[in-house]
């Protein structure tokens, strides 16, 4: 313009008329898609056939009733209870040291190489497997500290067992919180403590719960640890006290379809077992869904 | 209450044998009689290794709006920030030199640096309200400040939330969530939350960096009248704003301070060449 002579953009050109590209997307979605069916496929097979072979042995005497005859009748009553004291001890213990440690990596210790170190360690930790922490256990819960085989001890195995998630999924929580919330506490004169109690633990507060209750879920249906340290495949006994060994659902499963002489009668047992460890850990995943949703639509 | 707030106040050896802190070095005929609420004497700070700022001298005025311009990454909020020690917050950091409150040397060993923050409040540039109710969030800094009297602090939150001119348009909802303010009304909040603590020095890091024209002279209005009784300091990115509100100017450029004089002068016949190039938009 201007009288300067305008050059026109280069047109570049030779673009194929059949453009490929359409094709590799319909294939990469069609493979997507599938990965998706696959998976709730198999998901909703095992919910159908554990729910369709569980729910015919499941009835008013089979929830509240001890085992009879050489487990091949009678209820589970045992197990269930067993179950619930030793998931109900485990996060007891591991809840509030697991939560501490937490705020104490992310708001106290400066971003070092040891604390990374220690995180890292933590992370690792979680990766462990189960029958690993069984066996410390029993080294040193049932053996050293002589607590025999107990709710005490399969509790706190299963407590240091779930303490590594139990501390991970509160820093990401905590992480989580902005930062410009922290400066906006500690600009009104707030104590570093004041603003951890009443702001950052408050906002990371339900991403911390359903970090908890998902390990609870994990803690209830965990086999390995409790084998050598709670566990006992038959008792008529309630338990009385923390030292006592109870039965426990996962376990019981396990005994069932291995141990005994009447496996036709003892398989159904073991699918009705397995049909309420699922309902319990169903229930407990609702409950944090529950309350992360009304934590969220409180001040949204 | 003052006196008591600094119990010791040693000089650490880097500001030991400078002259009495009381003599001001660079009084120029307009500042001769203001009364100073801050004063920074001869300060570095480091971010690592990196030097952020350099050798910094000035005055902060009581009852005086002192605007800090200059380019993004000037070291602006960085020197505002050490006024309520905001920058203790951030590791691998240092500061030489002096900076004192009424008199008082807030990096000394025995400051309380919570009650330095009380005294000193913060507005930031993002509004950043607690998720939690609009009554809350302004009488959380009376809470952590000890006050519990229901009474008295039902009268403070309604009181502050008045003086930043809020309280007509949210007087219906003052227990419904804050986030669902608008921006403009998010900042006047904050301000409200600030002002409920009895600060006498607050703190503006570009308060309207994130609004709208509208709410912008919202703020400035409200920033002349909130001169009457405190000191106030404004970090800003837009001249107009810094013209229009503040008695005094610094200009920034690389962390150090380029000049620092009342706003009018500073802005007609500005004394260096560096101030006079920002000003007219020559570079920035």
């Amino acid at each position: 313009m201007n009288g300067t002579k305008t050059v026109p953009f280069p047109r570049a050109g030779g673009f194929p008329k059949f453009h490929l590209r359409n094709l590799t997307q319909r294939i990469g979605f069609f493979f997507l898609f599938l990965s998706v069916m696959v998976t709730v496929l198999f998901l909703g097979v095992l919910l159908v056939f554990i729910v369709a072979r569980g729910i015919q042995v499941v009835n008013w005497e089979f929830l509240t009733q001890p085992p009879r005859e050489a487990m091949t009748a009678g209820g589970v009553a045992p197990a269930i209870l067993g179950t619930f004291y030793l998931t109900l001890g485990a996060i007891l213990c591991a809840l509030p040291l697991g939560v501490a440690c937490a705020i104490y990596l992310v708001e106290y210790t400066p971003k070092s190489y040891v604390v990374n170190l220690i995180r890292m360690s933590i992370n690792n930790l979680a990766g462990v497997p189960s029958v690993v922490f069984g066996l410390f256990g029993l080294a040193i819960f049932v053996k050293f500290f002589n607590f025999g085989v107990s709710i005490l001890s399969g509790s706190l195995t299963l407590a240091i067992m779930v303490l590594p998630s139990i501390i991970s999924a509160s820093q990401e929580s905590l992480l989580a919180v902005p930062q410009s919330y922290r400066e906006a506490s500690l600009a009104l004169g707030a104590s570093h403590w004041q603003t951890i109690r009443k702001v950052v633990i408050p906002t990371a507060l339900p991403g911390i719960l359903t970090g908890v209750i998902l390990s609870i879920g994990r803690v209830a249906g965990e086999t390995a640890p409790i084998i050598f340290t709670a566990a006992t495949f038959y008792t008529r006994m309630y338990p009385s006290s923390v030292f006592s060994e109870v039965m426990a659902l996962p376990y019981h499963i396990y005994a069932l379809m291995t141990e005994g002489v009447h496996a036709d009668k003892q398989a159904p047992i073991a699918f009705g077992c397995a049909f309420i460890l699922l309902c319990l850990v169903l229930c407990v995943s609702a409950i944090a869904i529950y309350i992360r949703q009304k934590q969220r639509s409180k001040y949204g | 209450m003052d006196k008591q707030a600094f119990p010791h106040t040693a000089r650490r050896p880097q500001s030991a044998g400078r002259q009495s802190p009381a003599q001001s070095p660079q009084k120029t005929d307009d500042t001769r009689d203001m009364a100073v609420r801050i004063r920074v004497r001869n300060i570095d700070f480091y971010y690592g290794n990196s030097r952020a700022l350099e050798k910094i001298d000035m005055d902060i005025y009581k009852n005086r709006v002192t605007a800090m311009i200059g380019p993004s990454g000037c070291g602006k909020s960085t020197f505002i920030r050490l006024f309520n020690r905001m920058n203790d917050l951030i590791p691998h950091t240092r500061l030489d030199g002096l900076i004192e409150l009424d008199n008082r040397d807030i990096y000394s060993s025995g400051a309380d640096v919570v009650d330095i923050r009380r005294r000193v409040g913060m507005v930031f540039q993002k509004p950043n309200p607690f998720p939690k109710s609009i009554f809350e969030n302004v009488a959380y800094g009376l809470e952590v400040n000890g006050i519990r009297n229901k009474k008295l602090k039902e009268a403070r939150v309604v009181d502050s939330l008045k003086k930043a001119a809020l309280w007509e348009e949210i007087k219906d909802r003052i227990h419904e969530s804050a986030l669902r303010l608008s921006g403009g009304q998010q900042q006047r909040l904050c301000i409200a939350r600030c002002l409920a603590v009895d600060p006498e020095v607050i703190l503006f890091d570009e308060p309207c960096a994130s609004l709208d024209p509208i709410s912008t002279r919202k703020i400035e209005e409200l920033l002349l009248e909130l001169k009457e009784s405190y000191t106030i300091v404004i970090v800003t990115h837009n001249m107009q704003q810094a013209a229009r509100v503040s008695d005094y100017t610094a200009f920034l450029y690389m962390g150090k301070l380029i000049e620092f004089g009342e706003t009018q002068k500073l802005f007609t016949v500005p004394r260096n060449k560096m101030t006079e190039e920002y000003l007219t938009g020559k570079f920035g």
